[in-house]
């Protein structure tokens, strides 16, 4: 065996220009794969961090068809004070939740006495929720934080009105009975307006939506659930699915509904997107690796007849001819893999290390931390290996079955 | 013994919608340890013959016996085994393998067609590369040697398998008279010292004087039989 390593080895430096070539090649080709892979990873994990951590959290859950009425922000499918507390008890005991807030959507009227105006509210405790969404805050364009009594006035609607920070405002909204109630407060911040279900969404007090709302116990439509590690939320959501989503009610219907952020915002559609261009740039290594090596494996058998012929003629045995070939093929594959992969870790580290940032929501200097596993570098690096074995087969195949009187008559 | 039994062979190419018959009823025996040439014009069915014998190809009709192997039965992969049990070839243009070195030239058919194991090849390397006057030069790649000396080391690899039949088709074609004459006496020599069968062809009618048995072939038939030792 060691034998025909070294037949090989010989033969692909005879042609060391075009070995080097397509070794550089498929180098080049994992390279690419594994700079892809750990950039875009690392912009989707930003991304989706950027979108959790600023208003979804990671998981949601509501009363049983809220999401589909969204919409209209209806304030008949609150979840009572019973099923809070029911709640509470399931996701205190998963320890893989780090907080999680309650919140009441609710449509309502905006006024600063001249003018009135429609608005979203998302009304919540804001300890809390600053624990779900810890980016929230960040989204501040002027003022502070959320206390009881003001509220927070999304950057639109502050526009259009000449609204600014310490203006008294009054909130005037429809309770779930039709009766209409208002509560003056005041602006206590401006907040930028983001992608997503509710982004554009001024933020006020649950307490004081409670009094709007004119609702003698809490109720509210929104659970949203932050995870210590995004990794566990399949597992978690299963979890949930069993226990909560299974809940009945007198009448035998289903309680809640949970949904991952990912159902919830329109930016998972762009996180699916990286994941195809991912797996899009990695069937284009496949068909460099497969066609290079099939290339050079076809007119090396072609060269080669004439020596072929000899081989044969002297009495190897046809798998023996196959083996010389797929070692050769198999090397510029093995060669092309190692040094892309090194090249490739390289890279990824020259770009972590150059603090390369990039502009993506809330924050214009999210620092790019492209990172790949051990694992992921094994595996383009066995597929590399794989289609090159599988490139050279036939024209290996092709070198075995020639008749050595044909192939001794070449010149 | 004889080691090679032609009896009425038959070799006809099709080339398209035309029959070429190259061999039209050869018959002949070759006894073992003979040292036998195949003379005549181009064309005449030499190289038909010597491939017919070395398994290289299967003839049309009539019965071959290579080594007591009725070599008409064998297929693609017999085939090549039994040439590398059996038989040892010397081309016309030497055909050794640019990649390998002198010595790995000669040690190639013990590694990849015999799996000999190493400790046994390097002695019988040796000893026949110091048979043909190439030890010096072992560690010459083939584009470094003369053709005279590839010529010669390409008889050294012949012989590595200790094959019954060396089968050389106009191994001097491509040498100068001198060298010619040389390769043919060495190659006499081996056949003499070791004792193995050497056929080789030729249209060079002036090294017949070296050769035990002399067959004259034309137009694929055989006009001539000069027996100057053994055979029959
Ligand atoms: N593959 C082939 N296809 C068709 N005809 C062939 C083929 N090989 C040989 N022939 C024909 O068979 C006849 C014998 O050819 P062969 O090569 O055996 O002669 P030769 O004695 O070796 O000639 P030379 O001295 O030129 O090598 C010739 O007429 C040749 O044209
Ligand atoms: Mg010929």
């Amino acid at each position: 065996m060691i034998k025909i390593f070294k037949i090989a080895l010989r033969n692909l430096y005879r042609q060391k220009r075009r070995t080097y070539l397509t070794m550089s090649i498929v180098a080049f080709g994992v390279l690419a794969v594994l700079l892809f892979t750990a950039v875009a990873g690392s912009f989707k994990n930003m991304m989706i961090g950027q979108i959790t951590d600023s208003m979804l959290g990671h998981l949601q859950i509501h009363k049983k068809g809220y999401v589909n009425s969204l919409d209209s922000l209806p304030l008949n499918m609150m979840i009572t004070i019973e099923q809070i507390e029911k709640l509470q008890e399931v996701l205190d005991g998963i320890p893989e939740i780090e907080a999680y807030s309650f919140r009441i959507l609710l449509g309502g009227m905006l006024s600063n006495y001249v003018e009135t105006t429609n608005i979203r509210l998302a009304a919540i405790d804001p300890e809390n929720e600053t624990s779900v969404t810890p980016l929230l805050k960040d989204r501040l364009l002027g003022g502070n934080f959320l206390v009881k009594g003001e509220m927070l006035v999304p950057d639109l609607i502050a526009k259009g009105f000449g609204a600014k920070v310490a203006d008294d405002i009054v909130i005037i909204a429809n309770n779930a009975e039709g009766s209409v109630n208002g509560k003056s407060l005041k602006i206590s911040g401006i907040m930028e307006s983001v992608v997503g279900p509710t982004g554009k969404y001024g933020y006020i007090d649950i307490e004081d939506a409670l009094d709007i709302l004119r609702m003698e116990q809490m109720e509210i439509n929104e659970v949203a659930v932050r995870l210590k590690r995004i990794e566990d939320l399949e597992r978690v959501v299963a979890h949930l699915q069993s226990t909560l989503g299974t809940m009945q009610n007198k009448e035998g219907k289903l309680v809640f509904e949970i949904h991952t952020w990912d159902k919830l915002s329109p930016f998972s559609s762009i996180a699916n997107m990286i994941d195809v261009l991912a797996l899009f740039i990695k069937v284009i290594l496949v068909a460099i690796v497969l066609i290079s090596i099939m290339n050079v494996m076809v007119m090396a058998v072609y060269e080669r007849v004439k020596e072929i012929g000899t081989l044969a003629a002297i009495g190897t045995l046809p798998w023996k001819i196959r083996i010389i070939f797929v070692c050769e093929g198999l090397f510029m594959g093995i060669f092309g893999a190692v040094v892309g992969s090194i090249v490739g870790v390289g890279a990824i580290l020259a770009v972590k290390f150059s603090h390369f940032t990039i502009t993506f929501g809330r924050s214009d200097n999210i620092l790019l931390n492209p990172d790949i596993s051990l694992m992921q570098i094994s595996l383009t690096a066995l597929v590399v290996v794989i289609v090159s074995i599988i490139a050279v087969i036939e024209p290996a195949y092709k070198a075995s079955k020639l008749e050595p009187i044909e192939a001794l008559r070449k010149g | 013994m004889s080691i090679i039994i032609a009896q009425d062979v038959h070799k006809v190419y099709r080339m398209g919608e035309v029959n070429v018959p190259a061999l039209r009823g050869v018959s002949f025996k070759i006894e073992s340890g003979v040292f036998a040439s195949f003379v005549g014009p181009s064309g005449s069915g030499k190289t038909t013959l010597l491939n017919l014998i070395g398994c290289l190809d299967q003839l049309t009709d009539g019965q071959l016996t290579v080594a007591d192997q009725d070599v008409s039965a064998l297929n693609y992969t017999e085939r090549a085994r039994f040439r590398g049990d059996h038989i040892g070839f010397i081309f016309q243009d030497f055909n050794l393998i640019p990649v390998l070195t002198v010595y790995e030239n000669v040690e190639y058919p013990l590694v990849m067609v015999k799996n000999v194991p190493k400790n046994r090849r390097k002695e019988k390397v040796l000893s026949l590369l110091e048979a043909v006057g190439m030890s010096d030069q072992r560690d010459k790649f083939p584009n470094q040697i003369s053709g005279g000396q590839k010529q010669r080391l390409a008889t050294a690899r012949a012989l590595t398998t200790d094959p019954k039949l060396v089968l050389a088709d106009e191994p001097t074609a491509n040498l100068d008279s001198a060298t010619a004459y040389k390769i043919i006496e060495l190659m006499r020599k081996l056949s003499r010292e070791i004792g193995t069968t050497f056929v080789f062809s030729t249209h060079d009618t002036k090294i017949i004087s070296e050769v035990d048995t002399v067959y004259t072939l034309e137009d694929g038939m055989i006009t001539g039989t000069l027996i100057q030792k053994g055979a029959e």
